[in-house]
Formats: structure tokens, C-alpha cells, sequence
């Protein structure tokens, strides 16, 4: 277990560097939330997901909707390194004629569905789960959302919908960073509290560190939290995690950083070189 | 058209085990049937359209052929945004029924009018936009959208419009079918207004006018080669539809003439006008606002007159509302 920890741990490093190289070079928006999710990404796709790149259509596999659009260029780089496409391609992100789109793109081999838009992810990933309880697999469909993003009202719809039809092969990941576009969430439109309502529609809810690979890795291993009813993970996490002059900055939501700060943040995320 | 459409997916699910029907919790003593005979493929997903329309997409993206069902607006505008990206975008197998298209709830209110769908939906990228003209169409449409793979639109009225046609009709998706052969003038009708256009062509010929009919079930893609040999072959082309003048099939067959600079074809949009009104009526009465079908044709064969398509902003009505 250690190891794959270890493996989770250099994986999750790995792909905030990518990260961290994509956005600038792209002069990218965003990079807060890619590294407030990347350990979340880390230990789905080592530890978690039943998917191969070699068979990336297999209809019997797990399914992973990353809603909160804006943070692909962190699935980007995770997909890389198992394997969907060479990492040399992330070189394109976001440039002219180019598959690699800021927002999700399913153009993107092992990118299930496009998304960009808020909210739409988690009832996709309902309509999956559904044809997969049909199909008697035993997939899993995990749904990773934002917490601003959760001031959606077709979260709530789906969230209703999933509770109603005991949906327990879905797992809803909220990345509770507390920041989204004008400042904190409980500023905004608050969310809290965010378990008792997933709890209150039907489902079961779990709150965890998401930066802490084992809390993460345990429960993912262990759904339907509640058989007979969906799973929502409350990741608490922080927005920028890695790089200390990143963290819990509304700014890195939308700055991109120059070849300076690319430098500090990766010696902060890689150690020195 | 609704009983149609209920029939005929009924009769696909027992052949086709990937056919889902989703409704809005809409179509109370219509689908029963579907629902008593597939219950496993049957969800009223209540009433949240953005969700069902997601929920479709997932399952279209896991292999199901899925028709999503509501009234009027609800499965289109309602979750349009869903319709373009989860459904558009990833060429989903989702086939979205919208049954009381048009006037059809014309003394329900502004709300309850599907007039404006067929603009908006023919502008989404991969989507097949299919308007039938009466019953018959409908089984038609049903059963080729079923077999289509990709996103698709059916837009019906209510239950009980006449048969148009009695005769066996060949159908194809983006082939308008010829109802009746002309040479002064042709009528191109999509949806429930086809009985009406008949009826004109009727009128015409006891006036000494031959009218061709096409019926242009489908609105996207558009029949081009059927527009342009009418171009081609008579006078003038009259759209009829019961939708806005805005963006509809008149739009579609207007800026293929126009692009096709075809000289002296004369050409008007038998249409509802761009307005907001404050009164209501039944289909009957909204049929009427758009005007006399046959007097149009007569004024747009006429070189000196100056009866308009109901053009753009241009109120018609006395009440407008405040």
C-alpha cells in the first residue's frame, strides 16, 4: 500500500508541474483550480479508476467527468501520464488548430465529455450510471464538481434525480476550495452546509481532506459509501495547494504565471533541481 | 401526431432494447403505453429538463438510442444549453420530442407557444430538425430518427390533426416530399400547417392557379435541390409555417435563394409575426393573425402589390401589450 501511495504522491507532483508549464506557456487562466483537484486526479487515476488506455472504449469501464471544466489542463496532464497520448502533445495546449481546448474537450483521448459549462457534468454522468445498472456492469461513474460550481441549479436536479433512483454506482466529488469568481463561496452564495444537503437529496456524504492521498484512496475504494444510495465526497481542499504564494489566492484563478514565478512554483512542486 | 409518435417508439422498443423514453413529467394519458410495456426504459425524470436532457445524453453516450419528451419549450429552451453541449457537441443519440409545437396551446399564453424553436434549434451544429406534417409523417420521422445515429429534433402538435396523406409516402430525412406537382407557383410547408397549405392549393386551382406542395418535413439539412428545381420551375415560392417569421423554414429558404441569386424568382413567408401580444386565442385564431394564405400567394404572383411577408418588428395586432 505504501508504494502506491508513493505513486500517488510523485503522480500528483508530476502533474501539478505539468500543470504549472501548460498554463504558462499558454498564458492560461485557472492554475488555482488545477492544483486544488490534482491530488484528487492523482489517486483516481493510480489507485481508483478501472480504465486502460489500451481499450479506452471498453463499454464495462469506470467513467470520469471532470464538471468543473476549467481545470483541464490538470486532466490533460494526468491522462498523459497513464498513458491516453504521448505528454509531448500537452505542448498544445490551448495554441491555434489544436484538440487540446482550455475548457474539457472529449476531442482529447481518455476525456469523456466535454465540459465547460457549469453543471452539467454530474447529470451526464447520472444518465451513465443509469445505463450501466441496466447493463448489469459494474462501473462506477465518478463526477468531480466545484463548490462554487455547485450554485448550479442542474447540480440540484441531478443531485435530486441520482437520490431518487438510488443511483450507487455515482460518486460525486465536490472540490470545496471555498474560493470562485468574486471571492469566498460563503460570500457569494453560500453553500454550506454542503453535506447535509447532498444528505438531505438522498445521498450519502462523506467529508474528507482531498489533499490527503489515504482519506482520498480510502473512500474512493470503498463505494457506495451506503449501498442503495449515490456517494458525495466534500474534499476539503485548498485552492493553489503546492505553491505557497498560490494558495487560497482568488488572483490565481485568473493570473497565468510569468517564467519567474513558473520557476518558484516548480521548485516549490519538484524541489530544486 | 402525439398518438402517433407513442405508437410507432412503441413499436421500435420491441424490436430496438437500446430505445429509452425520458419525459418532464409530461404526456399524462399519452405514454402509458411505452411506460406498462418497457418500465426499465421508461424514466420520468419530473420536472427538470436540464437534468433529463443531461441524463439522455449519458445514457446516449453509453450506447442507448434515448428520446427525451416534453411540451413547447420545456425539452429545448427550457435546457438549451444542455441540448447544444451535451447533446450537440458529442453527437449524442438523443432525440428530443416537443409535442404542442406552434399555436397548438394558443389560449394557454405566450409561454405555451413553440414559436420560435425551429430558428433556434436549426442553428446547433449536428442537429437534424424534423417538423412532420400530419400522422402519417410522424410515424415516418419517428422510425428514420430512430435509425438515424445522432442528435435530432421532432417537433409535433397535438393528438387528432387530419391525414394528409392517404397514400403510402416515400420519407427520407432532408427530402421533402412532393405533395402535389404545380408549375405557377410553390407552396414549401413544414409541420401541422401542411392541411392548411392543401386547402390553399385547393383554393388555388378553382382560381386557376397550379400550386405545387412540398411538404418539408425536415428543416435542417434542407431539401436544397427540391427549393431550388421549385426556383427553377415556377414563379414564386411561398413558405407556410406556424412559427416566427424569424429564423424559421422561411429563413432557411430565403437565404438559400439568396445565395443562390436565382434572377426573378419572386418569394414570401407565410409566418407569425415578431411580436409580443397580450391577448390570446386558439390555434384557429393565431392561424388567422398570420394571414390568408391563398390572398398571399395571389399578392406575391401579382408584380404591382405590395402585400408583405410579415416582416420583422412589424406589429400586426391592435393589442400589443405595454
Amino acid at each position: 500500500m505504501t508504494i502506491i501511495a508513493d505513486t500517488s504522491l510523485d503522480l500528483a507532483r508530476r502533474i501539478r508541474a505539468r500543470s504549472l508549464r501548460m498554463v504558462h506557456e499558454a498564458r492560461a487562466s485557472h492554475i488555482g483550480a488545477c492544483l486544488s483537484i490534482a491530488d484528487l486526479l492523482a489517486v483516481l487515476y493510480s489507485q481508483t479508476l478501472r480504465v486502460d488506455p489500451v481499450n479506452p472504449n471498453r463499454p464495462d469501464r469506470d467513467r470520469f467527468i471532470l464538471s468543473k471544466g476549467h481545470a483541464a489542463a490538470v486532466l490533460y496532464a494526468v491522462l498523459a501520464e497513464r498513458g491516453f497520448f504521448p505528454a509531448r502533445l500537452l505542448r498544445q495546449y490551448c495554441k491555434d488548430g489544436s484538440i487540446f481546448a482550455g475548457h474539457c474537450s472529449h476531442a482529447v483521448p481518455g476525456v469523456e465529455v466535454s465540459t465547460g459549462s457549469l453543471g452539467h457534468g454530474l447529470s451526464i454522468g447520472a444518465g451513465m450510471a443509469l445505463a450501466a445498472r441496466r447493463d448489469k456492469f459494474a462501473t462506477r461513474v465518478f463526477v468531480l464538481t466545484g463548490d462554487g460550481e455547485c450554485n448550479e441549479g442542474s447540480i440540484w436536479e441531478a443531485a435530486l434525480f441520482a437520490g431518487h433512483h438510488r443511483l450507487d454506482n455515482l460518486v460525486a466529488i465536490v472540490d470545496h476550495n471555498g474560493l470562485q469568481g468574486f471571492g469566498k463561496t460563503e460570500d457569494v452564495l453560500n453553500p454550506s452546509p454542503l453535506a447535509e444537503k447532498w444528505r438531505a437529496f438522498g445521498w450519502c456524504a462523506v467529508e474528507i481532506d482531498g489533499h490527503d492521498h489515504a482519506q482520498i484512496g480510502k473512500v474512493l475504494s470503498e463505494v457506495p459509501a451506503e449501498c442503495g444510495k449515490p456517494t458525495a465526497v466534500i474534499a476539503e481542499t485548498v485552492k493553489g495547494k503546492g505553491v505557497g504564494f498560490m494558495e487560497n489566492q482568488l488572483a490565481w484563478h485568473y493570473r497565468s504565471p510569468d517564467a519567474e514565478q513558473l520557476q518558484l512554483a516548480l521548485v516549490e512542486v519538484e524541489g530544486p533541481s | 401526431m402525439r398518438t402517433a409518435f407513442v405508437e410507432t417508439l412503441c413499436e421500435l422498443a420491441e424490436r430496438d432494447e437500446r430505445i429509452f423514453l425520458l419525459t418532464g413529467d409530461l404526456g399524462f394519458s399519452a405514454l402509458e403505453p411505452f411506460a406498462e410495456r418497457f418500465p426499465d426504459r421508461y424514466v420520468n425524470a419530473g420536472i427538470a429538463e436540464q437534468n433529463m436532457t443531461g441524463v439522455a445524453a449519458g445514457l446516449a453516450m453509453s450506447g442507448k438510442v434515448v428520446f427525451t419528451y416534453s411540451i413547447a419549450n420545456f425539452p429545448t429552451l427550457r435546457c438549451l444549453e444542455q441540448v447544444r453541449n451535451d447533446v450537440c457537441c458529442h453527437r449524442a443519440n438523443v432525440k428530443i420530442v416537443a409535442v404542442g409545437c406552434g399555436c397548438t396551446y394558443g389560449s394557454q399564453g405566450y409561454t405555451h407557444h413553440g414559436v420560435e424553436d425551429i430558428g433556434i434549434l436549426r442553428t446547433l451544429p449536428a442537429m437534424t430538425v424534423v417538423c412532420p406534417g400530419d400522422p402519417v409523417e410522424t410515424r415516418l420521422a419517428t422510425r428514420a430518427l430512430a435509425q438515424m445515429n445522432g442528435p435530432g429534433y421532432l417537433r409535433l402538435g397535438k393528438a387528432g390533426e387530419p391525414v394528409v396523406h392517404l397514400r403510402p409516402v416515400p420519407f427520407e430525412l432532408g427530402k421533402a416530399i412532393l405533395v402535389r406537382d404545380g408549375s405557377d407557383v410553390t407552396l414549401i410547408s413544414t409541420g401541422g400547417m401542411l392541411a392548411e397549405a392543401v386547402a390553399a392549393a385547393d383554393q388555388l386551382a378553382a382560381g386557376g392557379l397550379s400550386a405545387r406542395l412540398l411538404s418539408m418535413h425536415t428543416v435542417k439539412p434542407l431539401d436544397k435541390l427540391a427549393v431550388l428545381h421549385a426556383a427553377e420551375q415556377t414563379r414564386a415560392i411561398v413558405t407556410v409555417e406556424e412559427h416566427s417569421v424569424i429564423g424559421g423554414l422561411g429563413s432557411a429558404v430565403a437565404g438559400l435563394l439568396a445565395e443562390a441569386g436565382l434572377p426573378g424568382i419572386r418569394f414570401a413567408m407565410h409566418a407569425l409575426p415578431d411580436e409580443l401580444r397580450a391577448t390570446v386565442g386558439s390555434q384557429a385564431y393565431y392561424r388567422r393573425l398570420i394571414g390568408d394564405l391563398v390572398a398571399r400567394v395571389r399578392a406575391v404572383l401579382d408584380a404591382d402589390s405590395n402585400i408583405a411577408s410579415p416582416t420583422a418588428g412589424e406589429p400586426i395586432g391592435q393589442m400589443q401589450w405595454k
